[in-house]
């Protein structure tokens, strides 16, 4: 039940005088939408309160300056990973000579976790390896550490073994002497791993054919095959 | 971090280090510290790529390695340190203001690849410069390196952490990761190096500004095959000493404002003698007598030393308590209020905020609250003597836009 309100007479059930409406002012307009959004106009006498401009001056254009070129100079670092493009179904011949040259960076991998350091896993793992090997005789005179290291050779000549097995199996030994080893391999390694990701997939190993460096120049001039 | 934190960095990372780091930054960012096969796995990337972008991060301070117990490598991101990136150049335009150009181009070195030897940000340096000056001319690298042992001993530029000298690999498995240390005496020794020589003009065959694409190149320079003296001792851009600067910069430029310029240069000297001796964030600066300020004032101010006490005592009495007095002795000992001087910086900035956006009378109410803490309704109205129909419309107004809040007390 809603009560009786005073007898007839209009009464609020509560102190008027409390929300800030003396008795018989004439109450505000009923808002019958909420205010706009944008812009947020607050107006007093005509007056919208605009942001105070911005600063400028010798040394914010300079600032400015900066920072736009260096967001050109980041993206030109080889810090800046490009995000790998996906495969074209047709190789453009032209696109191999138009790689932008980038310096390449090798971190010092004395200051970082060994599990970053990338592995490889391509056929020219065991070639390198032995290559390596030979070189580092002094090192290698140890029979447990040549039986080791062998037995390493078989599992990365298998080259089917994922990734993570590998790191597993290996473990942080076989590290220890990689470590040092791999870093100056790894960035021709994977530079050519990358290559051989491109080219086609066939039974022969591609680094045994090594193209001349007259490959590409001279073959428009021995058209002898073409002719018919 | 909030939402529109971790948006901004996102945007930072990809804006710096492309797609894949930003993915995997910002995963990090979100979820914490994780090892290196749950970041693969939950952000759906190759662990080559993950490799590669954690080794970039950490490479530029962003992320940091712990081990923990099993071996187990997690990584965390430093969001505040993302944040950074974008006072890039503002750091950079310090350096230049400090110690020009040369200080300028070591610190952006330094901070595009995160760390660098001594050796290497002098060659650097001293090749872009080169480049710069006349045909014929070339910048020496003695120069490029007494300007880096001064940012040096200024502390703007620091060592990074050192990966211990083991003698003990033989023993037992090495460790999945080094542990850094940091060396609070060695962090500002420099390395006695002599490196001679003078910058290389790059030959303009090799230098190809417009872009045009370039075959062939050589791998490796030849460089990289001379023995690196200084070779594992990295230095970095010590940030907080450039925030430090800007601090002490906001500090002298109000009271330039409030006073005069003769009162900015005292109270600059006085900051400039607490540099180094006073850590960051102690609320007040050692000391300084009368005397050892009217030493160190810079050449060209002559004022007496009389003027000068009758400045400090100006300055001590101020309400705005920038600078106090703690005793008497040597002419007068004075400090440099630190914290109050900030949280007045602070409060003066808020209070123009309101102003230009609600009107000078809001902004009177806001400064009474500000002030006293908590008020009541009708107290509002009598202090700030504005008519109560308007007084709650400007309270509510600042409700709304959260400059003001509500609390609900019992009597």
């Amino acid at each position: 039940m809603a009560g009786n309100k005073g007898r007839g007479r209009a009464a609020y059930t509560f102190n008027i005088e409390a929300v800030g409406f003396s008795r018989g002012e004439k109450l505000p307009d009923v808002v019958l939408k909420p205010p706009p959004l944008f812009p947020c106009s607050l107006k007093t006498k005509d007056t919208d309160y605009k942001p105070v401009p911005l600063k400028t001056g010798e040394s914010e254009d300079y600032v400015l300056a900066l920072k736009q070129e260096l967001r050109e100079t980041v993206k030109r670092m080889p810090y800046f990973v490009e995000t790998p493009e996906e495969k074209q179904d047709i190789e453009r011949y032209s696109k191999r000579y138009m790689k932008v040259y980038k310096e390449e960076w090798i971190p010092d991998w004395r200051r970082l976790p060994r599990e970053l350091m990338p592995r490889k896993k391509c056929i020219k793992g065991p070639k390198s390896k032995k290559a390596k090997d030979t070189g580092k005789g002094p090192s290698l005179t140890n029979p447990a550490d040549v039986l080791k290291k062998i037995e390493e050779l078989e599992k990365k000549g298998d080259g089917e073994k994922s990734d993570e097995e590998n790191e597993e199996k290996e473990g942080s030994k076989e590290k220890s002497k990689e470590g040092d080893d791999d870093e100056e391999d790894d960035a021709a390694e994977q530079e050519e791993y990358d290559e051989e990701e491109q080219e086609e997939e066939n039974d022969y190993i591609n680094s045994y054919f090594e193209d001349g460096d007259d490959f590409g120049v001279d073959s428009d001039d021995n058209m002898d095959e073409a002719t018919y | 971090m909030t939402q529109a934190e971790i948006k901004l960095c996102s945007l930072l990372l990809q804006e710096h280090f492309g797609e894949i780091v930003e993915k995997i930054g910002v995963h990090l960012i979100r979820t914490g510290s994780q090892p290196l096969r749950v970041i693969a796995h939950d952000t759906g990337t190759s662990l080559d790529q993950v490799k590669k972008a954690l080794c970039v991060l950490i490479q530029h301070n962003l992320v940091i390695y712990q081990v923990h117990k099993r071996g187990v490598v997690e990584y965390e991101a430093q969001c505040n340190r993302v944040l950074r990136m974008l006072r890039y150049p503002r750091y950079i335009y310090t350096a230049k203001t400090l110690y020009s150009d040369t200080g300028e181009l070591i610190v952006e070195e330094l901070l595009l690849n995160g760390k660098m030897t001594m050796s290497a940000v002098v060659k650097k340096v001293a090749d872009r410069l080169t480049e710069t000056m006349e045909d014929g001319k070339t910048m020496d690298y003695a120069e490029v390196s007494n300007t880096f042992v001064r940012l040096v001993d200024t502390h703007f530029v620091q060592r990074c952490p050192l990966v211990p000298a083991t003698e003990n690999s033989d023993t037992g498995p090495p460790p999945p990761a080094p542990t850094l240390v940091v060396s609070e005496k060695d962090m500002y020794l420099v390395p006695k190096l002599s490196l001679i020589g003078k910058g290389k003009r790059r030959r303009s065959s090799d230098e190809d500004a417009t872009g045009e694409p370039k075959a062939k190149r050589p791998k490796q320079t030849t460089d990289n095959k001379e023995p690196i003296p200084d070779d594992g001792i990295y230095w970095q851009a010590n940030l907080d000493r450039f925030h430090q600067h800007f601090r002490d910069q906001a500090i002298v430029s109000a009271v330039a404002n409030r006073m005069d310029q003769t009162s900015s240069e005292i109270v600059r000297t006085m900051l400039r003698m607490s540099e180094v001796t006073t850590p960051s964030g102690a609320p007040f600066t050692q000391p300084l007598s009368s005397n050892e300020i009217f030493r160190s004032l810079p050449v060209g101010y002559n004022i007496s030393k009389q003027v000068l006490d009758q400045y400090l005592t100006l300055l001590a009495d101020d309400p705005l308590e920038f600078v106090g007095k703690s005793g008497d002795s040597g002419g007068g000992m004075y400090v440099i209020n630190l914290h109050k001087a900030l949280g007045s910086l602070a409060t003066a900035t808020l209070e123009s905020v309101v102003q230009e956006r609600f009107g000078s009378r809001c902004a009177r109410i806001f400064r009474l609250v500000l002030q006293k803490k908590h008020l009541e309704q009708k107290q509002v109205e009598d202090f700030a003597m504005i008519p109560a129909k308007e007084a709650k419309d400007m309270l509510y107004k600042m409700l709304s836009e959260n400059f003001i809040s509500l609390q609900v007390g019992c009597l």
